[in-house]
């Protein structure tokens, strides 16, 4: 029976897409609104049920939940619920009201769900793949907008051969393991020195594979284009779940069955965290489009997470899952503020367009100025505590100079999130931007409230993450 | 005795910050004036608890007072701790009492009023808050909080160059304080906590202590402005709306000065005596040449902003001298500068007010057209120099005598540094008040009017006050001076026995 409830949420999900995909199909009139309303409601519930699934390792071991799924799922579904929210009006707005964009979401979280919970590298690619292909179909949702079939197709391809390295990095390592199993190949790659080499080579493409997903540098080529070319409310979305499903994923890869080659890849995921940091920080200086820099920004803050990871220790995990759960609210608060950035109901995304706003929309520069300065860093808003965690669990594991790199690169991207708040603060403009729309307002407002009242109260996000990060390092016997 | 005192003074502006957003819409015109009164009652109640505050003081207690505490981030060994000692009893004064100043002369804002209100509100929970942390991570918060007011204050209501001068001060403020940060971290996995209390009877390995120092003189270095570190000052002091630059002048720059005393000198005592030469030199450097960069100044918000940090660079000298004389000379100066220059710059104001050109070469002659402004500018003026009677001169006096147990040297250099201030400060007197013949202003100029006695005359009492009766500040913070340079002196002495000990192996 236990195994019933373990994945009774997969089932609610898969068999709720289901059941609206033929509903949308089968209507006669357009019910879209009603569609995203209760995939909002399925995915909470789903949530509600995740929570509450019982701890432990069903399907013969493919498939487990544990604090650490129910901590990434949980942001998983408030990163999805999120988007659903910023995405009713912006799609009627341009035009791609479509019953397929809720259904889509759902499937894409369906697989983030099965990836967070994979106990196999199996069922790692199956909920690999259950993501991406919702996803590549979401990019390219506005199929008369030449930029979001450009983004699609980017993202397709290149989505494609990130899964194509994941794949053929499962294969080495099931290959030199002999199982795909997490335990398994812990105990393979504990044991025998000669299957760790040739693990070694598919542990790089596994690593690589996902890095292409969670958009670290060097493999990042595809962030700015897709975020500025994919409608926003697609952005939004992509810059929140797929991102913390792939990213909890990757924790608990390199810290589950291939936890015992720490020493073979921990540089590579330092480097991964630099060249993101820098990456993230220098890219976006130029940029103009606010959707671009957000994109260059995620690439920054994946940087900050990843050093979560290269620290390898329980804290670096909870720093890391506590910077993406800050990441998740200030990315949908600052999407919001984009989302609801249209003028004549026609989207806009130059920054310039911004200026002005703190006297037009004082409430709205005011969160969008809140979700820069936390971004940036500055206490004491919630960014500043995502930062704090994963600098300590990095000095505390040796990483001093990468602790530095971070600072300094903090302090180059101060000055572009800076650049935001100078241009709605101290630019005269008339932007004349459309009223905003009651859900906007309210994701606009929870987030802004979530991330300027943190600081009163982190301890119980801290202990959540640690119990998280404390069900990653058991998991394996550490 | 426990009644949150601390935690009411620094949450009560923040709380008036929020109050005036619920006073009506922005376009309303009675919400720009609720929004003044709320914000000067505000700042007031903040400055009678402050006032209760000292009063309440027990000097002869040593270590904290006030104290609270209460559970934050209880795994990390994080806690909401807060306290004051003889140090930061003044500091938090100083702040409370700037505020309602800040506030009262920039009564005649009209841009955008409640939200410039509500930033100097909150500017004063930063800075409250900053000196009254007892642990490090909340000292962090707020180090840092103080740059989102100030940000705005500057860019917002600033002058010309403002957006410069706002992302100038910002960027270089922020690049000086994560170096801390990181050595918070690394502080804060060293001993376990973030209770500055207990930090500060951690002991650390000289080398470490060394890499700590330079980041904390990062962090503290751009803060209090010390040369080479204080390249956004002038651009920051002249282009901010002016109650903004006396809070950067007043206080701002003081957060840097007790970072050093609370940090540097106690926890790391190795690298304080190690450095010392250094800090002198950078002192000395900021005393002489920022002197002669103030004399070849055209404007006189400029030359003012100069010579602030030529004063800070006499409170770093008397800080690292680490005798008693020195530290008290440089906490007195400390308090004494906060209200010196408050004072000038509301004097640059009150010109501005009356639609003067700050050009010096524009001005003249206002001594037979404004006396009394005339005498108010002199006395400050004067206490700026020094001259006995003054407050000035009780911190500069006493940093000289900690200057010279030092070593003579730094004390004849700092000494020369008196006599440029001199010169470049009298030469800006003689240019506004006296040179009748460039004089081209109207005939009729206003002296100064009720709302500009409120703000000079308390703040005229205060130096005088302090001038005559420098006991009654010498007096609180003493005890907790030498309770400092006892442990310093300690730490130094049980160090060299440990190294000797290692030698002796």
């Amino acid at each position: 029976m236990s195994t019933f409830y373990t994945v009774l949420p997969i089932l609610f999900l898969a068999v709720a897409g289901m059941v609206m995909l033929m509903s949308g199909v089968f209507a006669r009139r357009d019910h879209s609104f009603a569609i995203t309303a209760v995939t909002g409601v399925v995915i909470a519930i789903a949530a509600r049920l995740l929570v509450a699934a019982p701890t432990g390792t069903v399907l013969h071991g493919l498939y487990q939940t544990n604090d650490f799924t129910r901590f990434a799922d949980v942001l998983v579904a408030l990163g999805a619920i999120g988007a659903l929210a910023l995405s009713v009006t912006f799609n009627r707005n341009i035009g791609i009201t479509r019953f397929e964009f809720p259904v889509l979401i759902l499937f894409a979280v369906t697989g983030m769900v099965v990836l967070v919970s994979a106990n196999d590298l199996i069922t790692l690619y199956i909920g690999f793949e259950i993501q991406s292909l919702a996803l590549y179909v979401l990019a390219a949702f506005a199929r008369h907008n030449l930029r979001s079939s450009e983004a699609g197709l980017k993202y397709f391809v290149l989505g494609a051969l990130s899964s194509g390295l994941l794949l053929y990095g499962i294969s080495l390592v099931y290959g030199f393991a002999g199982t795909t199993s997490f335990e398994g190949i812990a105990r393979a790659l504990a044991s025998h020195q000669a299957a760790a080499m040739g693990s070694t080579v598919g542990l790089v493409f596994v690593l690589v594979g996902l890095a292409f997903k969670i958009s670290a540098a060097p493999f990042h080529m595809w962030t700015p284009d897709v975020y500025e070319g994919a409608p926003t409310s697609v952005t939004a979305f992509f810059a929140t779940a797929p991102k913390i499903a792939v990213f909890a994923l990757l924790l608990r890869v390199m810290l589950g069955p291939f936890g015992p080659a720490i020493a073979q890849w921990r540089d590579l995921v330092e480097l991964l965290a630099a060249a993101s940091m820098v990456i993230g920080a220098v890219g976006a200086i130029r940029q103009t489009s606010i959707k671009r820099l957000m994109g260059y920004s995620s690439i920054g803050h994946m940087g900050y997470a990843l050093m979560g990871l290269a620290a390898g220790t329980a804290d670096g995990v909870s720093g890391a899952l506590i910077y993406l759960a800050i990441y998740v609210v200030m990315s949908l608060g600052t999407f919001g503020c984009i989302i609801a950035m249209s003028r004549g109901r026609q989207p806009v995304d130059r920054i310039a367009d911004l200026a002005g706003m703190a006297t037009d929309d004082p409430r709205f520069a005011f969160a969008l100025a809140v979700m820069m300065w936390s971004m940036a860093g500055v206490p004491p808003l919630a960014g500043f505590f995502g930062k704090f965690y994963v600098f300590a669990a990095a000095i505390n594991a040796g990483l001093a100079p990468l602790a530095v790199l971070g600072i300094v690169t903090s302090v180059v991207a101060a000055f572009y999130y800076l650049r935001v708040i100078k241009v709605m603060y101290f630019d005269a403009g008339e932007p004349g931007l459309d009223s905003r729309n009651s859900g906007v307002s309210l994701v606009i407002g929870i987030a802004s409230a979530g991330v300027l009242l943190f600081a009163f109260h982190p301890s119980t996000l801290t202990t959540l993450s640690t119990m998280a990060a404390h069900a990653v390092m058991a998991s394996q016997g550490f | 005795m426990n009644l949150h005192l601390l935690s009411l003074m620094t949450w009560l502006p923040l709380a008036g910050a929020v109050m005036m957003y619920f006073t009506g819409d922005s376009a309303n015109p009675t919400t720009a004036r609720n929004s003044r009164w709320i914000a000067l009652w505000t700042s007031l109640l903040v400055l009678v608890l402050a006032v209760v505050m000292i009063a309440g003081f027990d000097p002869s207690v040593h270590g904290f007072q006030y104290i609270e505490s209460a559970e934050w981030i209880p795994a990390y060994g994080i806690g909401y701790r807060m306290g004051v000692d003889g140090i930061s009893l003044f500091f938090v004064g100083l702040s409370a009492l700037l505020t309602p100043v800040a506030v009262l002369a920039s009564w005649r804002e009209s841009r955008r009023v409640r939200d410039y209100m509500a930033a100097f509100l909150l500017l004063e929970t930063m800075t409250i808050g900053m000196f009254s942390a007892l642990d490090f991570l909340l000292f962090y918060i707020f180090f840092e909080g103080v740059l989102i007011p100030m940000y705005l204050i500057i860019g917002v209501w600033g002058g010309e160059r403002r957006i410069h001068a706002a992302v100038k001060f910002f960027l270089f403020t922020l690049a000086g304080s994560l170096p801390m940060l990181l050595a918070l971290v690394w502080m804060w996995h060293h001993a376990g906590t973030t209770d500055m209390v207990q930090l500060m009877h951690t002991t650390i390995s000289p080398t470490i202590q060394d890499w700590l120092f330079v980041a904390f003189l990062l962090s503290f270095g751009v803060k209090a402005a010390v040369w080479p570190m204080h390249t956004w000052l002038p651009d920051a002091y002249g282009e901010a709306p002016l109650p903004g630059t006396i809070m950067l002048a007043a206080v701002l720059s003081k957060m840097g000065a007790y970072g050093f005393l609370r940090f540097s000198l106690p926890m790391l005592p190795q690298a304080t005596a190690y450095f010392e030469p250094f800090m002198f030199a950078l002192g000395i450097i900021g005393i002489v040449y920022i002197s002669f960069a103030a004399l070849a100044q055209t404007d006189i918000k400029r030359m003012i902003a100069y010579s602030s940090v030529a004063h800070m660079g006499l409170i770093v000298v008397g800080i690292f001298t680490v005798t008693v004389a020195g530290i008290e000379g440089a906490l007195f100066q400390m308090v004494s500068h906060g209200l010196v220059i408050a004072a000038l710059f509301l004097c640059v104001g009150i010109l501005l007010a009356r639609g003067h050109s700050l050009r010096l070469d524009q001005l003249g002659g206002l001594a037979s057209r404004m006396p009394v402004y005339a005498t108010f500018l002199m006395l400050f003026v004067m206490a700026n120099v020094g001259l006995p009677g003054t407050s000035g001169f009780v911190g500069e006096i006493l940093v000289m005598i900690g200057a010279i147990q030092a070593n003579f040297w730094v004390a004849l250099l700092v000494g020369t540094g008196m006599i440029l201030s001199v010169m470049y400060m009298l030469v800006m007197v003689r240019r506004i008040l006296f040179d009748q013949a460039r004089s081209v202003a109207n005939a009729v100029i206003a002296d100064i009017g009720p709302r500009e006695w409120l703000l000079l005359a308390p703040l005229a009492v205060l130096v005088l006050v302090l001038g005559f009766a420098p006991g009654a500040l010498t007096h609180i913070f003493g005890g907790a001076v030498q309770d400092l340079v006892h442990a310093h002196l300690a730490a130094l002495s049980s160090g060299a026995h440990a190294r000797l000990a290692m030698i002796k192996q």
